[in-house]
């Protein structure tokens, strides 16, 4: 990610799009998309990329968890056509040279992660996905699942201390 | 939720911030626009909530990296195609100077100054901000030492201080204090006697004002 943000490294881009773009798919169909939507907003969140990777920050985020924000974003736009606001910038900014260690720290809180999501028991992992892919606020996973408030609460909950409790 | 002594980055306590569920919705993308209108606004005032929101953030990277559909055949090849065709790489994202953070000026087309209040009885003033439908964002404007109109509701209510402070029964809110009340709870704002208090108020369900107006006139005053 850092070679096409720095050198516009179509190369490197095109590794990136061979592990990334079949997930944002994968994700947009999940959130309800079309087969021929997806592919084409997955190509948009691609694009999206490559045009704001200067805004990359390898010391705030994992790639898969920034491509994720964008995903996000495209996907609101697309089911809704929303405005997304965003927060402004630091007013110190990010700084101009990241340490490596950083970077490092930074990428292996990114694996503990998605380790600790991959071995989330079914029923809390399956919320968790509800919550990220449904389009669906707590109240309405209520509704739809027929479980009480409070247990989807709690349920999500539970996940996140797990998921906390891997990141210690 | 209430912790004490986190310092923003404009250097005040912060005291009230988003709830566990906000944060989470934010990150994954599922509230209404004036929500993420409200929490953008926070976040650009509080580091803590921020960092919370990086981490819900980070279990969405990680949850994209469990899933996987098909590409089209030509795919690689039409988005290498398009990075030809695409204008310019976009810049960073600004950063705002005055009282309201860059997400809330974007709603607003400028800062205080530029905001068109319209008057809502006992010098309260509010403006309503353009947002999607299914939540609405509005500025309120209270006189120093004036009470907001008493009044309950049927969902979720939350307010940002942007500039002057308010007390609502024992809890003092101040510049990027959110406070979140829930369905049923009945609450009377009032601000501060030393300036008058602006705030940002989103609400995904009409108020029942109870006081100063009837409600032939909250659904014309759209409150
Ligand atoms: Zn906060």
């Amino acid at each position: 990610m850092v070679r096409v943000r720095d050198n516009r490294d179509k190369v490197a881009f095109a590794a990136l799009f061979t592990h990334f773009a079949p997930r944002i798919k994968g994700y947009l169909i999940k959130s309800g998309a079309d087969a021929t939507t997806a592919e084409e907003c997955a190509q948009d969140v691609m694009t999206t990329l490559w045009r704001k990777a200067e805004q990359f920050d390898p010391t705030r985020a994992s790639v898969a968890t920034w491509i994720f924000t964008i995903a996000r974003n495209r996907r609101i736009d697309m089911l809704r056509r929303d405005r997304r606001p965003e927060p402004e910038d630091l007013p110190w900014g990010p700084e101009p040279e990241p340490e490596q260690i950083h970077v490092l720290e930074m990428q292996q809180e990114a694996a503990r992660l998605a380790q600790a999501v991959a071995t989330l028991p079914p029923n809390q992992r399956s919320l968790i996905e509800q919550a990220y892919f449904g389009d669906l606020t707590q109240a309405q996973i209520a509704k739809e699942t027929g479980l009480p408030l409070g247990t989807i609460k709690s349920r999500l909950r539970l996940a996140l201390d797990r998921l906390r409790h891997a990141m210690k | 939720m209430t912790q004490p002594d986190i310092t923003s980055p404009s250097g005040t306590a912060i005291r009230h911030h988003l709830n566990e569920a906000t944060l989470m919705g934010y990150a994954a993308g599922t509230l209404p626009e004036a929500f993420n209108l409200i929490v953008a606004t926070h976040l650009s005032l509080c580091d803590r909530c921020r960092a919370d929101v990086q981490a819900y953030d980070a279990v969405g990277g990680a949850l994209l990296e469990d899933e996987s559909a098909a590409l089209a055949d030509e795919s690689l090849a039409q988005t290498l195609a398009r990075l030809d065709a695409d204008p310019k790489p976009a810049g960073r994202k600004k950063t705002a100077t005055g009282d309201f953070p860059a997400p809330l000026q974007d709603y607003v087309g400028g800062d205080l100054d530029a905001v068109r209040w319209r008057p809502l009885g006992m010098g309260v003033k509010q403006a309503i901000l353009p947002t999607s439908k299914a939540a609405t964002a509005r500025l309120f404007l209270i006189p120093a030492g004036a009470a907001m109109p008493d009044h309950g509701h049927n969902g979720t209510e939350m307010t940002l201080v942007l500039k002057g402070a308010f007390l609502d029964g024992n809890d003092y809110f101040a510049r990027g204090d959110i406070e979140i009340a829930d369905i049923d709870v009945q609450h009377i704002p009032i601000a501060d006697v030393h300036e008058d208090c602006i705030c940002l108020a989103v609400t995904d369900a009409p108020l029942r004002f109870t006081g100063i107006l009837p409600s032939i006139l909250q659904k014309f005053f759209r409150i």
